[in-house]
């Protein structure tokens, strides 16, 4: 199955997105991760106002396969989580890039951007990881 | 490197994810979802290639008493033309493995798990001697598929001479499917009205396509192993390795209606019959969690504040729409009702023992 990327986001090696809005961004899984994961069941989401730094694990992501954690791609403070995903888990798996967002959070030092991928990079990446996951 | 099955490429061509299970590698889903292929068996019909089963077959003038010593079950009792349920035991009554045996009349046919067929085929050919029969893996030269969920009677008996009206819940007969001898069985692993169909390995890709085309009109999917471990998760089934192993007993798992511990040479009696007598320190319970999180197998159970116990299996159940569980708790604080505590990612998490099964299978016949 082709990869699909969201031309507005930037991405990091964990296949996570992040959308930049001013000093904000949303941020949440891709397409690719979701695909590997299988369906999502649950998601487990910190508190608002909880900061972590870039690359902290942030939640959990229960598939019916398994529990994965998901990592802040830049350090930050959460502002808002996606209460969706408590009651509609299956959003992740069905708009990763839209509806199933995760949380959005304030951006602490924006010179971390540097270290993420562009969506051509990230889907040449993701391509590589889905050649090498099948067989 | 894992075993093919004999329908590996159909599988690849239908877009299944590839697993490996008990040296084999098969689906573990289709693009349809684990979540989607498990309701789809509950309201419609699934078909599943679980080749990667075992079975023996054991023939001889000496059959009934050979079984009678290594199967829990009492065999005696089996009329033929029926799939009963039984375990084989360790002298310690730890379980080498749960199966099903079909009592043909020409035959014992005996259903073995995948990862327990090497082991399983060491221990009944171990103790073989003195009996005059004969003991045969056929597994190489068998194929096995399972067609499950309500739709899977009209799907098949386009393809079968047999009636199946005439064909009860757990009966078994030895007949053709599209052409092929077949020994067919209303058994299954699902919960759900079904069948599980052996046949010569080689016609494989005959009848799984003759099946897939049969069942068109009625809506019939592949199935993955996923959905497979979700069904019978629901209706409470065991998994060897998980809920049963050699360290548990069929007391403690809640098998001992499988166990006639009349049978004087019965492998691992005395120990068998010293649990029952006593009550199993332990027991197997089902449990729902009060609060989100989903249960995985070896968490840690938690009653009144100190670990008490483990999950065999957990998971989110897609017909209950609920997170759900077994686990093991000391016999104490076993009742429906108790509450325990489940440690998910560190965080001890309430949860309830409920009844068993989550889900009350809806057989026919």
């Amino acid at each position: 199955m082709p990869v699909q990327v969201d031309e507005n986001c930037l991405y990091t090696e964990s296949h996570e997105w992040l959308r930049i809005e001013g000093e904000e961004a949303y941020t949440g899984i891709t397409d690719f991760a979701q695909d590997s994961l299988s369906d999502v069941v649950y998601v487990e989401l910190p508190d608002v106002g909880d900061t972590f730094e870039q690359g902290e694990p942030y939640g959990v992501i229960e598939s019916v396969k398994a529990a994965s954690d998901c990592y802040l791609p830049l350090a930050g403070e959460i502002l808002e989580v996606n209460e969706e995903l408590e009651v509609s888990p299956e959003l992740v798996n069905e708009d990763p890039y839209g509806e199933g967002w995760f949380v959005r959070f304030k951006i602490e030092d924006p010179d971390q951007i540097n270290d993420l991928m562009d969506p051509d990079t990230y889907k040449e990446y993701a391509e590589k990881a889905q050649e090498e996951g099948t067989h | 490197m894992a075993k093919k099955t004999a329908l590996y490429e159909r599988h690849v061509a239908l877009g299944a994810r590839m697993t490996t299970y008990a040296g084999w590698a098969l689906p573990v889903q289709y693009p349809t979802g684990p979540k989607a292929e498990h309701l789809h068996v509950r309201e419609a019909v699934g078909l599943f290639d679980i080749d990667h089963m075992g079975q023996i077959v054991v023939t001889g003038p000496d059959a009934v008493p050979y079984l009678q010593r290594i199967m829990t079950a009492d065999v005696s009792r089996f009329s033929v033309g029926r799939a009963n349920y039984s375990m084989m035991c360790y002298d310690d009554g730890g379980i080498v493995d749960d199966v099903f045996i079909y009592h043909m009349p020409d035959r014992y046919f005996i259903t073995v798990n995948a990862a327990n067929n090497a082991k399983d085929t060491s221990w009944v050919n171990y103790h073989r001697s003195h009996f005059n029969v004969s003991v045969e893996n056929v597994s190489q030269e068998t194929y096995m598929l399972a067609l499950q969920g309500p739709l899977s009677q009209p799907t098949l008996q386009d393809l079968c001479a047999y009636d199946l009206d005439e064909l009860a819940y757990h009966e078994a007969v030895d007949t053709n499917v599209a052409g092929v001898p077949t020994l067919l069985g209303r058994t299954g692993y699902t919960g759900e009205d079904g069948f599980e169909i052996y046949f010569p390995a080689n016609e494989a890709i005959h009848v799984w396509d003759a099946l897939m085309e049969a069942g068109e009109e009625y809506g019939l999917l592949p199935i993955g192993l996923a959905a497979r471990d979700s069904l019978r998760l629901e209706p409470c089934m065991p998994l060897y390795g998980q809920e049963i192993s050699a360290n548990i007993t069929p007391f403690e798992a809640g098998l001992g209606w499988a166990v006639s511990l009349d049978k004087e040479t019965l492998i691992g009696r005395y120990a068998l019959l010293k649990t029952h007598l006593e009550g199993p320190s332990r027991k197997l319970v089902a449990f729902e969690m009060i609060e989100r999180g989903v249960p995985r197998h070896d968490y840690a159970v938690h009653v009144e504040g100190t670990v008490r116990g483990h999950v065999t299996s957990g998971m989110y159940s897609p017909t209950l729409e609920k997170f759900v569980g077994l686990a093991y708790v000391p016999s104490e604080h076993a009742s429906v009702g108790q509450e325990i505590g489940i440690d998910i990612h560190g965080s001890v998490r309430p949860a309830v023992i409920v009844n068993k099964p989550f889900y009350t299978p809806t057989y026919r016949g």
